[in-house]
């Protein structure tokens, strides 16, 4: 994809991002300083010790939070400039969000769930309906659609929160430690579906602890302190 | 269609949340559910009163004065009271002397009981009368007759009874010809009169009418108002106006009033009652409305409070709703619309307790209830819910995502 009128080319080009945490007594630097570029269809993982930042740079990636310094151009527009609502639209058509604990509706069917970016996206009924059935099949629960989420297992759960995630066809992926929860049977199987989405060209950020996890991916980025360590290729692949 | 599918959708989350916390939602919507039935309650009673009015006060005769020492719904008790009895024979002086009147007569009445052999009624109100009676209250006979110009003249002891009485009595005899006594005095009855009915659940069919003269010789003033009234009835009510001036006139100079002292009667009509009637309703109406608006505030508070705990408590899913691209008014648009929904329920509960309340009264205070005020119900507590549901849906709005997202 060519771009001539402006010189910012990556995916996300995050430049001297700072989180600071004003506790009253004492200041938290969650990040303290970071630049980061990912381009389109990479696969990236973020490693580091618990409380070095990395979920704080995923929220800040997801444009669920705002950095306390810096600046961040997603898709060559700066974020900070941009209002409530279209932050919303960004949140809803452009990014997948794939979380540790699954955070499914409770109450609502697995395919409500999945339905749920589809309803905020403006949809009618009858669209979201077949949408949502198609990305459940894709992850291979076609025959668990009307389960609560307290009748499905976690490897389950976790394949409604990424059917929920590819539901508006976003092209940028965010998990954050998304088999922390689960055991390594299943988490493999999610990891082939993560695998199987960057195959098709979306953009997949990771986080996680596990190095076996982080070798799917093509390139690893270690924090420590909130700062970045190292910013490798994996020798695989 | 957007807003429709978001409606639809709402409704459903909404939904699924309230029943999950049904008792929660009972309790708080007490005070809705007062407030909508004191305010249906007061619908039904005023229209009830209304039909009951309607074209009413018939039992006091169409077009018709009622010249009495009492003005009716006015304060100076005190000094009616002062004023100089009226008596029977004024009534033939104003038949004589009025051009307008096409008939009058007195009227004094008093509670007595009624006897035939074993069977008797008390609080029976009897009327005496003249023969223009039949004209000024628009009497209808059933059987017999009602009192001629004759039996007046000369003091019979007759009598035309309601049909309440006729029943009461006489459940195996004819009542024409046969001697009822009242208050030991014997009379003999000439006429039935037509069922007339009730009005504020009171029967209008318990009442004799007897000739005035014999009336005032065998029982004298009732004791209470100790004077007559006297019953004009106009030809037509275009000459009402002119009547009144025409009564207030004849009065004057029956009692030998000099231009400058006040009148000592009075000259009323059916739409003095009418004006007492509008006092009570509008009586009712505030008194409701604020009660309603009360029990609506504390209501309304209470749902206040229920979606802030609401909101607290589902800060984690509100962040899960802006992270998959909730916009702020959407997140508010599922608070309002849960909000209105349980006040909504709230209402049709008050509906369903005024429906039940408005049955039991309706014994002694005449309700009507049509279908519409089912909807004025839902729709005004709904508009409660949404006003008192809009700080809390404000305050889930304008959560940060990634706060609310945190929230354990
Ligand atoms: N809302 C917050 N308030 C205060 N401190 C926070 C908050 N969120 C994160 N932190 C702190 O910021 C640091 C980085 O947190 P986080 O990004 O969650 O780490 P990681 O995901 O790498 O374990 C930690 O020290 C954490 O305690
Ligand atoms: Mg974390």
């Amino acid at each position: 994809m060519s771009n001539f009128s402006n010189n910012h080319r990556a995916l996300i080009e995050i430049r001297g991002m700072k989180k600071i945490y004003d506790l009253g007594s004492v200041q938290v630097n969650a990040l303290n300083g970071v630049d980061v570029d990912i381009h389109e269809n990479e696969y990236v993982s973020i490693m580091g010790p618990s409380g070095s930042g990395k979920s704080t740079l995923m929220n800040l990636i997801g444009c669920l939070d705002t950095p306390s310094t810096g600046e961040y151009y997603l898709a060559n527009e700066r974020v900070a400039g941009l209002s409530d609502a279209k932050l919303a639209e960004i949140r809803n058509r452009r990014i997948g969000f794939v979380f540790q604990t699954f955070n499914l509706l409770p109450r609502a069917s697995a395919l409500q769930n999945v339905e749920l970016p589809l309803v905020y996206a403006g949809e009618s009924p009858s669209q979201r309906r077949r949408r949502a059935k198609e990305a459940l099949e894709a992850v291979g629960l076609t025959d668990r659609m009307k389960h609560k989420p307290n009748e499905l297992s976690g490897g389950q759960r976790q394949r409604v929160a990424v059917a929920r995630a590819l539901v508006t066809n976003p092209s940028i992926i965010l998990a954050d430690e998304p088999t922390g929860n689960l055991d390594s049977k299943t988490g493999a199987e999610i990891m082939e579906l993560l695998d199987r989405i960057h195959n098709e060209g979306n953009t997949i950020v990771l986080v996680t602890h596990e190095e076996e996890i982080a070798q799917h991916s093509q390139r690893i980025i270690r924090l420590l302190d909130g700062k970045i360590e190292s910013d490798r290729r994996t020798t695989s692949v | 269609m957007r807003f429709f599918s978001d409606t639809a959708a709402g409704l459903r989350i909404a939904f699924r949340a309230l029943v999950s916390n049904k008792l929660r939602a009972a309790l708080t919507t007490l005070g809705i559910v007062i407030g909508v039935t004191t305010v249906i309650l007061m619908i039904t009673i005023i229209l009830g009163l209304n039909r009951a009015v309607e074209g009413q006060f018939a039992f006091l005769g169409a077009n018709t004065y009622y010249v009495s020492k009492w003005s009716w719904f006015e304060r100076n008790w005190r000094e009616q009271w002062m004023r100089p009895n009226m008596t029977p024979d004024m009534a033939l002086r104003i038949k004589e002397e009025s051009k307008l009147a096409m008939a009058a007569t007195p009227l004094d009445d008093r509670e007595m009981t009624v006897a035939f052999g074993a069977a008797q009624q008390t609080g029976v109100d009897v009327r005496g009368v003249s023969e223009d009676y039949l004209i000024t209250n628009s009497v209808a006979i059933d059987f017999g007759r009602f009192l001629s110009a004759e039996d007046v003249r000369r003091n019979q002891p007759v009598a035309v009874i309601g049909a309440g009485i006729a029943e009461r009595l006489f459940d195996k005899v004819q009542p024409i010809g046969q001697k009822i006594s009242i208050a030991g005095w014997k009379f003999r009855v000439i006429g039935v009169a037509e069922r007339v009915g009730s009005f504020f659940g009171q029967s209008m069919d318990y009442f004799v009418c007897i000739p005035y003269g014999t009336h005032m010789k065998r029982f004298g003033f009732d004791p209470r108002q100790n004077s007559t009234t006297i019953i004009v009835k106009a030809a037509s009510a275009a000459d009402m106006e002119d009547l009144k001036w025409e009564l207030k006139g004849l009065m004057r100079r029956i009692r030998k009033l000099s231009p400058t002292e006040p009148d000592d009667f009075g000259i009323n009509d059916q739409s003095l009652i009418m004006g007492a009637y509008n006092d009570l309703t509008s009586g009712i109406y505030t008194g409701g409305v604020i009660i309603a608006f009360i029990s609506l505030l504390v209501g309304g508070i209470g749902i206040m409070n229920i979606m802030l705990v609401s909101v607290t408590e589902r800060t984690a899913e509100i962040g899960l709703r802006k992270a998959l691209g909730a916009k702020r008014w959407m997140v508010s648009w599922q608070f309002l619309v849960e909000s209105a929904i349980i006040c909504a329920m709230g209402g049709l509960v008050g509906v369903g307790f005024a429906w039940g309340v408005s049955l039991a009264i309706n014994e002694f205070l005449p309700t009507y209830m049509p279908i519409w005020v089912v909807g004025i119900g839902i729709i005004f507590s709904a508009v409660v819910g949404v006003f008192f549901g809009l700080f809390p849906s404000i305050k889930a709005a304008n959560m940060p995502p990634i706060e609310a997202l945190r929230h354990e």
